[in-house]
C-alpha cells in the first residue's frame, strides 16, 4: 500500500472531526473521498498533507512514517480549493516558487518550469498575473504548481469547485488524462457523487468523520454497505413502509426502511403492450410532477401514498400531471441499523427476461 | 489553520509581543500617565483651581459650541455626501470622493490660513462683508472671531463623517433601496427606513471621531484667533498657558490637558464599544 | 431609481465648495497674485528652505520607522491572543483622538533633559526635546495609527490557503513572511505610510513645542513658518508657501489614488 492511514482520530475539543479512519490506496490509483459538506474529507486530506496534525493514529507514504513531517518533506504536492495562487507573482514564478524554495538550481527550475507550461498548456501566459487569466487557465496554474517539485503524491482540495459549471466538465477529463499520464497517486475531495463516480479509480465515502465504505465506483453504486452510502450515492431519500408496495409485503419485520433508486422502478400505461406480463403484479400510481432534466424526464409518482422518483425516457409517450399509471419496484436496498440488503421483487422471480 | 498559525515559534511570538506592548506603552501610554502626573504635581486644590480660571471657563464653552457645530454640519453633510456617493452613479464620482478627503491631508495652518485669504482683510470677501456690515448696520467678522472659529473647525473635522458612513454603504449594496423605490416609497422614507439603519452605527462612530478631533484642533484654529478669553479653545488657553512660561502656568496647561485626556479616553474606549457593534450588526446582516 | 440624487448631490456639491474649496481657491488666487520673479525669492528665502527640508525628511524618516512598527503592532494584533490585547488595540488611535496641543505639549516635556524619559537620555548626552530626534518622535506618535489602520483589514482577510501553499511547497516562515505576506500588504503599506507622511508634512500642533523652531539649529517645521509669516502679516510669503505645501499635499492625495486604482486592479479576479 502506498498510502495507508493507521487509527486517525482528530479531535477539536470534544469535537472527533475524524474517528478511527483506517485506509489504504494503492500506488498510481486516481482516489476520491467523497462526502457532505462537514463530513471531514478534507480534515483527512489536510492530515495527510500535513497541513492539521491527527490527535492520533499514524500516517505512512511509500512505508514512511510522516505524520511528524513538515508537508515540504512528505513529498506531495497540494492544490487548494481557491488556488491559492500568489497574485503578485507571475504564473512562471508561482509555478517556480517551491522549486526556488528549495534552492535548486535557476537553469534547471527554467527546464522544469517551462517543461510544465508545455504540459498544462500555458504557452503564451507565463509572464501574465494571475488575475489576468482565465478560471481554467488559473487551475492549470495550481496544478502545475503543485506538481512542480516531483511529489509522488498529489492531494486535490474541491479542484473543480472555483470553476463554473461549463468549464467544469472540461476540466475533470483533463485532470484524468493529466494524473494518468504522469501517473501520479492522487486523491481529491468532493461533495459531487457524480465527479467521484466519473473521475476517480477508488471512492472513499466520508460520513461524520467515519469512513462509510471505500470501493471502485462500481462497488460503490451497486453494492453500497451502508444506509448512509445508499442515500447519498443514489441521492434518494429512505421509504419506512415500503413494504406496501408488491412484491415486498413478507419484509415488513425484517427491516426497518428500503432506498428504491429510480432505474428499479418502471412506469408505464396500463395498457402498454410491452409490459402487459407486468400488469397482475403492479401498484397504481398517480404522476404528482414532471420535471425536465434535458435528456430525460423525472417524475414524481404517488404509488399508495408512498413517493417515488423514476425517469422516463423523452422518447416515450407523453404524461402529464395526474395521469393515472402502473408501477413496479423491479428491487431495492432494505436497511435495517447495521445491514443492508438488495432485495429482489418476490413476484418478479419467474420474469427473469425482464430481471 | 492550526500548523501554520502556530507554526511561527512562540520566540518570535514573544519578541514581536515584547516589541508592540514597549513600543505602545512609550510612545502613547507613557505621555498620558505623564499628563495626569504633572497636572497633579501641585496638589488637588491647585488643580481645581487651574480648572476654573475665568479664560478656561470660557475657552471650554467655545470648545463645546465649536464642536457641537461642527459635528452638526458634517453630520448633516456625511449624509447627504454618502447618498449621493453610494446610491448613485455619476461622472466625476471619484473626483468628488477624492475632493471631499481634501482636509485629511492638508496642514491645519493652510485651513486657518485659506479663510484669513477669503474673508480677512487681503481677502476676496471682504469688501462683500463690508458692504453687508454698512447696510445693516451690524459689525460681522468671520477672522479673529467667533465665525473663524467654528469654520476652522469644520473644515478640519469635513470628511470624518462621510469617510466612515460611505465605506459601510457601499459594502451593503443598494438592492433593499431600489427595491423600495420600485414600491414607490419616497426618498425621505427610504431613507429612514432602510438606509439609516445600515449606516446608524458608522455615524455614530463617524460622529465621536469627528468630536474628538474638533475638540483638540489647534493650528487651524490658532490662525484664526487672536483673543485670549473670548476666541480662545482648550487647546489654545492650553497653549497660551504653557508658552507663558512660569512653571505654575505650565502645571495649569497640563491640568486643562488632562480635560482632554480623559476626553480622548472615553472616546477611545466609545469607539471600541461601537466598532464591536457595528462589527456584530455587520455580521448579522452578512 | 432612488430618489433624492439632485437634492443629495447639490447640498454636497454646494458644502464642499463654501467651505473647503472656495477658502482653498482664495489661496491660489493671491498667490496668482505675485510674479514669478517674488515667488521665487519668496520660496529661495533660507529659512523657508530649510524648514521644508525640515518637515519633508523628519516626515519621511517617520513614516519609514511607523511602517516597521505598523506591521509588526498590526501582525500582533491579527495573529496572536494575549492578555491586554484590547487595551493595545484600543490605544493605537490614541493619536487621533488626543489634541495635537496636549500632545505638543506632552512629548515636549517628557523629552526634555527635566523630563521622565528626557532625563535619562541627557545623562548618556543625547537631547531629544528641541532637536531633529524629537520632531521625528513627535511625527511617529502622529502617524503610527495611520500604518496601523492600513493593514489590519488586509492581514484579517488574507486567505490562510496562501501561507499553507507557501508552506507546502517548501517555505519557511521567513520567506512565506517576505515574499508572500509583504507583497499582499504592499499596497496597504504604502497607502499608510502615504497618509503618514501626508500628516507629518503638515503637522503643526503636536510638533511645535517638541522642535524648539529655532532657525539656527534648523528645527522650523514649514508650517510653523507659515503661521510665523501669518502673525507679521506677511501674506505673500504665507500664500507662496501654503501653495508649495497644498502641492506637496495633493501630490500625495494622487499617489494614494493610484495605488488604490492600481490594487483593484490587480486584485480583482473578476
Amino acid at each position: 500500500m502506498y498510502v495507508e492511514l493507521k487509527d486517525i482520530n482528530k479531535k477539536y475539543g470534544s469535537f472527533y472531526a475524524s474517528k478511527d479512519v483506517n485506509l489504504s490506496i494503492e500506488k498510481g490509483k486516481l482516489v476520491a473521498f467523497l462526502g457532505p459538506s462537514g463530513s471531514g474529507k478534507t480534515t483527512i486530506l489536510r492530515m495527510i498533507a500535513g497541513l492539521e496534525n491527527p490527535t492520533s493514529g499514524s500516517i505512512y507514504i511509500d512505508g514512511q512514517r510522516v505524520d511528524h513531517l513538515a508537508p515540504s518533506k512528505r513529498g506531495i504536492g497540494f492544490m487548494f480549493q481557491s488556488y491559492a495562487l500568489f497574485r503578485y507573482m507571475t504564473v512562471y514564478d508561482n509555478i517556480a516558487f517551491g522549486l526556488r524554495v528549495k534552492k535548486v538550481p535557476e537553469d534547471q527550475i527554467r527546464t522544469r518550469v517551462e517543461e510544465l507550461i508545455r504540459l498544462t498548456n500555458l504557452e503564451g501566459v507565463e509572464h501574465r498575473y494571475p488575475n489576468q487569466i482565465s478560471g481554467g487557465q488559473r487551475q492549470r496554474v495550481a496544478f502545475a504548481r503543485a506538481i512542480a517539485p516531483n511529489p509522488s503524491l498529489l492531494l486535490l482540495d474541491e479542484p473543480f469547485a472555483a470553476v463554473d459549471a461549463k468549464v467544469r466538465q472540461e476540466l475533470r477529463s483533463w485532470l484524468r488524462e493529466m494524473i494518468y499520464r504522469l501517473g501520479i497517486t492522487s486523491i481529491f475531495v468532493t461533495h459531487d457523487q457524480d465527479e467521484a463516480v466519473e473521475v476517480a479509480d477508488q471512492i472513499v465515502v466520508v460520513n461524520r468523520g467515519r469512513v462509510e465504505q471505500i470501493g471502485t465506483p462500481s462497488d460503490i453504486y451497486g453494492g453500497p454497505k451502508t444506509q448512509f452510502v445508499a442515500e447519498f450515492v443514489g441521492q434518494s431519500l429512505p421509504i419506512h413502509d415500503f413494504y406496501r408496495l408488491r412484491g415486498y409485503e413478507g419484509q415488513k419485520n425484517r427491516y426497518s426502511g428500503a432506498i428504491v433508486r429510480p432505474e428499479f422502478v418502471e412506469v408505464f400505461r396500463p395498457d402498454n403492450p410491452t409490459f402487459k406480463d407486468l400488469v397482475p403484479v403492479a401498484d397504481e400510481a398517480v404522476i404528482e410532477k414532471i420535471s425536465f432534466r434535458g435528456d430525460h424526464l423525472e417524475l414524481l409518482v404517488d404509488v399508495k401514498g408512498i413517493k417515488l422518483t423514476v425517469s422516463r425516457a423523452l422518447e416515450r409517450r407523453p404524461v402529464s400531471v395526474g395521469d393515472s399509471m402502473l408501477a413496479v419496484v423491479y428491487r431495492l436496498y432494505a436497511f435495517d441499523r447495521d445491514s443492508i440488503v438488495l432485495l429482489n421483487n418476490t413476484n418478479l422471480q419467474d420474469y427473469e427476461a425482464i430481471a | 489553520m492550526d500548523n501554520t498559525t502556530q507554526r511561527g515559534s512562540s520566540l518570535v511570538k514573544g519578541i514581536l509581543i515584547t516589541i508592540s506592548i514597549l513600543f505602545v506603552g512609550i510612545m502613547l501610554i507613557l505621555p498620558m500617565v505623564y499628563v495626569i502626573s504633572s497636572a497633579l504635581s501641585k496638589g488637588f486644590s491647585f488643580y481645581f483651581r487651574s480648572l476654573t480660571t475665568e479664560y478656561v471657563v470660557s475657552a471650554l464653552l467655545l470648545t463645546l459650541l465649536a464642536t457641537l457645530v461642527a459635528v452638526g454640519v458634517n453630520t448633516f453633510f456625511g449624509i447627504m455626501a454618502s447618498w449621493a456617493l453610494t446610491r448613485f452613479q455619476f461622472k466625476g464620482k471619484q473626483v468628488l470622493a477624492t475632493l471631499i478627503d481634501i482636509p485629511f491631508s492638508i496642514s491645519p495652518v493652510i485651513a486657518g490660513l485659506s479663510y484669513i485669504m477669503t474673508f480677512g482683510r487681503m481677502g476676496w470677501a471682504a469688501p462683500l462683508m463690508d458692504w453687508i456690515n454698512r447696510t445693516f448696520h451690524t459689525d460681522f467678522q468671520v477672522v479673529f472671531a467667533l465665525p473663524g472659529v467654528l469654520l476652522a473647525t469644520i473644515f478640519v473635522t469635513f470628511p470624518f463623517i462621510s469617510r466612515e458612513v460611505i465605506p459601510v454603504l457601499n459594502s451593503e449594496g443598494c438592492d433593499e433601496e431600489e427595491a423600495a423605490a420600485l414600491m414607490g416609497a419616497g426618498g425621505f422614507t427610504i431613507f429612514r427606513k432602510i438606509t439609516f439603519p445600515k449606516m446608524k452605527w458608522a455615524l455614530i462612530y463617524g460622529m465621536i471621531l469627528c468630536g474628538a478631533r474638533a475638540l483638540g484642533e489647534f493650528g487651524a484654529v490658532s490662525a484664526l484667533s487672536k483673543t485670549r478669553g473670548r476666541t480662545f479653545t482648550l487647546p489654545l488657553e492650553i497653549d497660551a498657558l504653557y508658552m507663558s512660561g512660569d512653571s505654575d502656568s505650565i502645571v495649569s496647561a497640563f491640568s486643562v490637558s488632562s480635560i482632554l485626556v480623559i476626553l480622548a479616553i472615553i472616546v477611545l474606549i466609545l469607539r471600541n464599544i461601537f466598532e464591536y457593534r457595528e462589527k456584530r450588526s455587520g455580521r448579522k446582516a452578512g | 431609481m432612488i430618489p433624492g440624487f439632485g437634492l443629495s448631490l447639490g447640498i454636497t456639491v454646494l458644502m464642499l465648495s463654501v467651505l473647503i474649496l472656495i477658502p482653498l481657491v482664495s489661496v491660489l488666487l493671491y498667490s496668482l497674485k505675485l510674479s514669478p520673479a517674488q515667488f521665487a525669492r519668496l520660496l529661495t528665502n533660507e529659512n523657508v528652505l530649510f524648514a521644508f527640508a525640515t518637515s519633508i525628511t523628519c516626515s519621511l524618516i517617520a513614516a519609514l520607522i511607523n511602517c516597521f512598527f505598523g506591521i509588526i503592532l498590526a501582525w500582533v494584533l491579527v495573529r496572536y491572543d494575549f492578555p491586554g490585547k484590547r487595551i493595545l488595540d484600543g490605544v493605537i488611535e490614541l493619536p487621533f483622538c488626543l489634541p495635537t496641543a496636549v500632545a505638543g505639549i506632552t512629548l515636549s516635556k517628557l523629552y526634555s533633559d527635566s523630563g521622565w524619559v528626557g532625563g535619562l537620555f541627557s545623562r548618556v548626552g543625547v537631547k531629544i526635546s528641541y532637536t531633529h530626534i524629537g520632531l521625528v518622535l513627535a511625527l511617529i506618535f502622529i502617524g503610527i495609527p495611520f500604518v496601523v489602520r492600513a493593514i489590519v483589514p488586509v492581514l484579517e482577510n488574507l486567505d490562510p490557503q496562501l501561507e499553507e501553499a507557501a508552506y507546502a511547497l517548501g517555505a519557511s516562515s521567513r520567506i512565506t513572511f517576505f515574499k508572500i505576506i509583504l507583497s499582499e500588504l504592499r499596497p496597504a503599506l504604502l497607502t499608510g505610510f502615504a497618509l503618514a507622511f501626508a500628516r507629518g508634512v503638515g503637522e503643526y500642533g503636536s510638533v511645535i513645542y517638541i522642535s524648539g523652531n529655532s532657525a539656527k539649529d534648523h528645527t522650523q517645521v514649514i508650517s510653523y513658518v507659515i503661521m510665523q509669516k501669518l502673525n507679521y502679516m506677511d501674506y505673500a510669503s504665507a500664500t507662496a508657501i501654503a501653495l508649495v505645501l497644498l502641492l506637496i499635499s495633493f501630490g500625495i492625495l494622487f499617489f494614494i489614488n493610484v495605488i488604490q486604482i492600481r490594487q483593484s486592479r490587480r486584485t480583482n479576479f473578476r
